[in-house]
């Protein structure tokens, strides 16, 4: 690992400062970063820990209703606080790794990485979520721009994510056998405007809506309403694990089993 | 450089640290507690498993200066006050649940997390609690098996089916 | 009152305390004073020349010490190859200069350039960085077939070609071989791989080398299975040190399951540099460096065919194996897929014409050598699914086909040059009928079936060949080295006893077993006995440990030592009790005079041996210590018969094992707890290899499962409890405890009987799939269900 300056600043506005300078960098759960930094992937000059800064924990619903969680709360919180209030998306976290990275990994780190496997993605696409950063608040929409691509300008920080609350809903997640991270996973959410699928671990370009799939089970939400529809292999990623074709079917498998599991 | 103090085993450890110095490094090379081990460098294996705080966690994957102040267990801390096995550690020996010991000081901690989240697991809980600790050995039976048996449960017909 | 100490008891373990404490001394926890860092500069390409390296830069960084390069090593030796393989016209192998860091060119993605030695680790890595070197890359060879053909880019320059060997065991009149196949009813061929392995011991490999200017001496801390044997390597071949300046000690070590029986780079890396930078040098692995230079495991493609007669007896098998070897030869890896892989095709079954072919290619990947099970685990593999095929084509009981073939009487030559001194492979049978339940099974699959899923059963037998073996047969063979082993008995005035053994262990628990027979043999306390290994300067000269013969090699050195301390001290105590040496009797620890009530205790006896007052001087020397080395007769004969039952989830491919029984002939057992947790161990790396472990490269050679992000390491929650039984015993007939050793079995028996039942569920439910390729991963299962 090249060495760095650690700083742990005690709130939002120092931790901004911080991050101005050159080649800094928001440090989290650190259970992404820290693997990359070992790799000497990443040569951050200075790693601004948010692990001090009080206001950046927390799940609560605010006033609209949505559930919002502050970017440095860590994945173990998560599934206990949002239990409640969002059962899929305390399960999704529940299931995150295990329990040592859920006691240290974040919610802002995760979607900040947005590695193309991770699971909160689809939570969020499909809650039709919003970032909330120091500067403004980003659509789920917008936010997620391909493999460790996200809309976060250099030095922008998560403070917070916020879900619609679905009235039902529910993550299926295949394991990747050696990662464990999704191979395919499939979070789907039902709201009385419709049904949202987001999938996760699949494509090339990172988390996506199945469109079809939410016009289908909008109209019915049941798991026959997909037996019309093929999901095609263009654009899944191929890799060690499966095939675009065994992606494909496990999307059209895993939707239909989380309308099943959906509550 | 910048120094921290942490609680380790109930005693105070100080030292000068970089940046970059991983909490894994600091109980090895400073404190000089070898016992946390480093099996991998992504994450995975769980050999370095220590409490920060209570909480289970991998002292491979956090700074040094993230635990400033903070209160660590490592497996040189497990023993009964007289130096004894604790319990987890009398169960792993009673049921052959190690064999080159390289694992077990993150199963150890990792076993005594889950037992405190949940007394009394089941077979399916404690294979599921241990999905980030690695054992190359034991093929896990006999560390499940200890595990179901350092909570209390009866364990003599594990595998007689 | 069950008995408490000796052989047959279920000691918990004494090592245990220290590992559970964190107070295990692995090499890592070594730290030399005034140590240096070594980091290596590796490969990142899989083939290329080096046109130059330029270390200029590198040298001016902070806290370098010395930069090293292929030229620093020009005069020095290579590492050596253990086993010369003569291949079918008699010729000797190709033997490739296998370089401590590379000369002129890289074979493999983590082939070593250049070695930064540093104050510390984190400026020896800064220092490497700085490296510049030109290279031109090579195409990178990766596939077997592809390596053999006529112009295919060769690994070794100075080689005629790819092939190391090409080999044949068995008979090798090939018209004989086809007269069989002609002559058959019946004839089932599959062809398949053996996949390439990571060993993945939990604990990574580490050296640190010593140097004493005023004593001239050097030590070596090593992750080492062998620390004698890496001595002997070292010094001979490598660095031409003489053996008695150098001490090499391996401590505690994490696990090895073969891959650190071998002779590293690094290793005499460290032990050259400590003395050129006159500074004791650390090297430790990480994982991902792991990765690239432990030596890996298998990777075999096979065509096995076997024929039946009218009866369904079989009367011929045929193997045509291709075997990588990686870049280089690494310490056995030639052994490993003829002489650990050919000579158990016969199996547990009395076919009369077998004919093994072996090719062994050289790739631009990392070294090959054993892996737990070495060769045999492929033999099985390929037999035991060949034969649930021909079952199946046949629409036979695989069980009973497998019983009509056993070979039931005892020696038995094979017809690839073992002989199988003892088994009862139906004993082993029975025993796994019952306990796997295989009555019940049909009501369990029903079950299943009402949840949506399929349910399949696998069962298959293994046997192998351990406690590697007579040294004179060996050396015909075309190994380099011995394969005896030694053991001291050192008894102390006070009674006590040291034991001083070759054997190595790395979570065998030698240290308590090995004194349950000592302890058994004098009738003292197991307390009084202390087992010292892992250290040359305090160990005879032993061979160490894998092949599962620690007990049945080593422990039978210690029995002769034993024997013969026991005589001297018989002689002892006549002279104390005045009475004839023959008519002295030792039990529970009390030397007696036989028909007398005569008797002398062993610490009396002990004592004498050291205050050698009233003792028999003209005839004796004083002193109680004896070595032994023992050399076995022929090698033992584990063998056994395993099930499994798996779950099919037909929408995704996951498979489930919800059932593994193995029922294993291990002899005599010394402490069964142990064995049972071999056995398991072995179950569980059987199972990753199933269903989860792959090694792969690309098409130009890239490691694409490099880390545990894509090297599927078996979990707690991918493996269910396992029911072992080892109560069908026959004892070893050569060597004095019977025993034949555990170590290897559960990784050699458990992958075909997976297999077996995923294509039993599959096959349920009409698909017409006759084999998977390891690892049975989801989308493979999947996608054979699609066809
Ligand atoms: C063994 C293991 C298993 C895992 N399994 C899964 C899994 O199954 N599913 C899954 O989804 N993930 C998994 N993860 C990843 C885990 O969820 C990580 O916690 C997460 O991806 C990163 O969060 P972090 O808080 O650790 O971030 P860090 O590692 O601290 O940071 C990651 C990146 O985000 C940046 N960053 C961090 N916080 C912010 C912020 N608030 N605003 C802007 N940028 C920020 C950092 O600068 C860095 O670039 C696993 C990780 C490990 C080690
Ligand atoms: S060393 Fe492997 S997880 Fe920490
Ligand atoms: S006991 Fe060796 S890795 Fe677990």
């Amino acid at each position: 690992m090249y060495d760095f300056e650690f700083e742990k600043p005690s709130s939002i506005s120092d931790a901004i400062t911080l991050l101005s300078s050159e080649e800094a960098m928001p440090l989290s759960g650190g259970q992404t970063l820290i693997p990359a930094l070992k790799q000497r992937l990443n040569a951050p000059s200075k790693l601004v820990s948010l692990a001090g800064i009080p206001e950046l924990r927390g799940v609560s619903v605010n006033e609209g209703g949505m559930l919002e969680i502050k970017g440095a709360t860590t994945h173990a919180v998560i599934a206990k606080q949002a239990s409640s209030h969002y059962p899929a998306l305390s399960a999704l976290a529940s299931h995150i790794g295990d329990p040592a990275v859920r006691n240290r990994g974040t919610i802002g780190g995760s979607l900040a990485n947005n590695d193309p496997a991770a699971c909160y993605p689809a939570a969020v696409l499909a809650s039709n979520g919003k970032i909330i950063s120091n500067k403004r608040e980003i659509n789920s929409e917008d936010f997620f721009q391909g493999m460790f691509t996200t809309a976060l300008d250099e030095g922008e920080l998560i403070t917070a994510v916020q879900f619609e609350i679905p009235t039902v809903a529910n993550y299926q997640k295949f394991l990747q056998p050696a990662s464990r991270f999704a191979l395919t996973g499939v979070f789907v959410a039902k709201f009385d405007s419709g049904v949202r699928v987001a999938i996760t671990g699949a494509s090339e370009n990172g988390v996506f809506r199945w469109s079809e799939a939410e016009a289908l089970l909008s109209d019915n939400f049941s798991p026959s309403s997909l037996d019309v529809l093929t999901f095609s292999t263009d654009g899944l990623i191929s890799d060690l694990h499966g095939t675009p074709a065994y992606r494909a079917s496990l999307i059209k498998t895993l939707t239909k089993r989380a309308v099943i599991a959906a509550k | 450089m910048p120094k921290v103090n942490i609680t380790v085993n109930n005693n105070p450890a100080t030292g000068e640290v970089e940046g970059r110095t991983l909490l894994s490094t600091f109980l090895r090379d400073i404190v000089g507690l070898t016992g946390t081990h480093i099996g991998c460098d992504t994450s995975q294996c769980g050999a370095c498993v220590v409490h920060v705080n209570g909480d289970a966690i991998k002292a491979c994957t956090m700074f040094a200066l993230e635990a400033d102040g903070a209160t660590v267990d490592t497996i040189e801390g497990q023993a009964n006050a007289d130096g004894s096995l604790n319990v987890i550690q009398q169960a792993f020996q009673d049921h052959h649940a190690l064999q080159c010991g390289f694992c077990t000081p993150g199963m150890v901690m990792s076993a005594s997390a889950l037992l405190k989240e949940n007394p009394s697991p089941s077979e399916a809980e404690v294979r599921k609690y241990l999905e980030g600790n690695l054992c190359r050995c034991t093929g896990y039976h006999n560390i499940v098996k200890a595990i179901l048996a350092a909570s209390g449960q009866e364990v003599s017909a594990v595998a007689a089916e | 009152m069950p008995k408490d100490f000796g052989i047959g008891v279920s000691q918990k373990r004494r090592e245990d305390v220290r590992f559970l404490k964190g107070a295990g001394n692995y090499t890592d926890d070594i730290n030399v004073v005034g140590q240096a860092f070594v980091h290596f500069l590796r490969s990142e390409v899989a083939h290329a020349t080096i046109n130059s390296i330029d270390t200029s830069a590198a040298s001016n960084m902070p806290g370098v010490v010395r930069i090293f390069t292929g030229a620093d090593f020009e005069g020095v030796g290579g590492l050596p190859c253990g086993w010369q393989v003569t291949d079918r016209n008699n010729e000797p192998m190709q033997e490739p200069p296998h370089p401590i860091l590379a000369q002129g060119k890289v074979r493999h993605v983590g082939d070593p350039i250049a070695a930064v030695v540093a104050d510390t680790y984190e400026q020896a890595r800064d220092a490497v960085e700085a490296i510049k070197i030109d290279l031109d890359e090579l195409p990178a060879v990766i596939d077997m077939a592809d390596a053999l053909t006529e112009n295919a880019v060769k690994v070794h320059d100075e080689l005629k070609s790819n092939l190391c060997y090409d080999w044949v065991l068995g008979e090798t009149d090939n018209e004989k071989v086809q007269a069989a196949f002609d002559n058959a009813e019946h004839i089932t061929t599959l062809e398949l791989t053996n996949q390439r392995l990571v060993a993945n011991p939990m604990e990574p490999r580490v050296a640190v080398g010593d140097y004493n200017q005023a004593t001239e001496e050097h030590t070596l801390f090593t992750t080492s299975q062998n620390p004698h044997v890496i001595r002997l390597l070292m010094c001979a071949f490598v660095l031409g040190l003489p053996e008695h300046k150098v001490r090499v000690v391996a401590p505690d070590v994490g696990g090895g399951f073969g891959t650190k029986i071998f002779h590293y780079a690094e290793e005499a890396f460290c032990t050259f540099a400590a003395k050129a930078c006159n500074r004791p040098v650390k090297w430790t692995s990480s994982r991902s460096e792991s990765f690239v230079t432990d030596a890996q495991g298998r990777d075999h493609v096979t065509k096995i065919e076997l024929a039946l007669d009218s009866e369904n007896n079989f009367t011929a098998i045929r193997t045509n194996t291709l075997a990588n070897l990686g870049a280089y030869l690494s310490t056995f890896s030639s052994s490993v897929p003829t002489w650990l892989h050919g000579t158990l095709m016969a199996g547990n079954y009395k076919t009369p014409v077998i004919q093994v072919n072996v090719k062994a290619v050289f790739t631009t990947t990392v070294p090959v050598d054993a892996y737990r099970g070495a060769g045999r685990p492929e033999a099985t593999f390929q037999l035991e699914r060949v034969i649930d095929k021909v079952a199946r084509e046949l629409k036979l009981d695989p069980v009973a086909l497998r019983r009509q073939n056993f070979i039931t009487e005892f020696p038995y030559d094979t017809p690839v040059a073992l002989t199988y001194d003892t088994g009862d492979y139906n004993g082993t049978m029975n025993k796994l009928e019952a306990a796997a339940d295989f009555d019940g099974f049909a009501q369990r699959r029903s079950d299943t079936e009402a949840n949506g899923k399929l349910r399949g059963l696998g069962v298959n037998c293994y046997i192998e060949a351990c406690g590697i073996a007579p040294s004179n047969i060996v050396g015909m063979l075309g190994a380099r080295a011995g394969l005896y082993d030694a053991a001291t008995v050192r008894v102390n005035a006070t009674g006590s006893i040291s034991v001083m053994v070759g054997a190595h262990s790395h979570g065998q628990g030698h240290e308590t077993v090995f004194p349950q027979v000592v302890a058994e043999m004098i009738g003292i306390d197991e307390s009084q006995i202390e087992i010292v290994h892992g250290d040359s300067s305090k160990i005879p000269f032993g061979m160490g440990t894998y092949g599962s013969r620690s007990i049945a090699v080593c422990g039978s050195a210690m029995v002769r030592a034993t024997e013969k301390v026991i005589n001297k001290a018989k002689k002892i105590a006549a002279h104390l009790m005045e009475a004839s040496d023959a008519d002295i009797e030792l039990k529970d620890g009390q030397f007696s005079v036989a028909g007398t009530d005569k008797s002398v205790a062993w610490g009396e006896v002990t004592l004498a041996a050291y205050v050698p007052h009233n003792f028999p001087l003209q005839d004796i020397e004083p002193g109680l210590e004896e070595t032994a080395f023992y050399d076995p007769a022929n090698f033992t004969f584990p063998a056994g018969a395993y099930a499994c039952e798996v779950e099919i989830d037909p929408d995704t491919g996951q498979v489930s094992i919800e059932r593994f029984c193995a029922a294993d002939d291990f002899g005599n057992i010394v402490n069964p707890m142990i064995v049972d947790g071999q056995v398991h161990g072995g179950i569980g790396q059987g199972i990753g290899q199933a269903l989860l472990e792959s090694c792969s490269y690309d098409k130009d050679g890239q490691l694409l499962s490099g880390s545990y992000m894509d090297y599927a390491m078996p979990r707690a929650d991918d493996v269910p409890f396992y029911a072992v039984d080892h109560s069908s015993q026959t004892p070893c007939t050569h060597n004095p405890l019977g025993v034949k050793g555990c170590g290897e079995a559960g990784a050699i028996g458990s992958p075909p009987a997976v297999v077996n039942a995923v294509i039993d569920a599959l096959q349920s439910a009409g698909h017409d799939v006759d084999h998977i390729d390891m690892p049975v991963s989801p989308s493979r299962v999947w996608a054979a269900m699609q066809s």
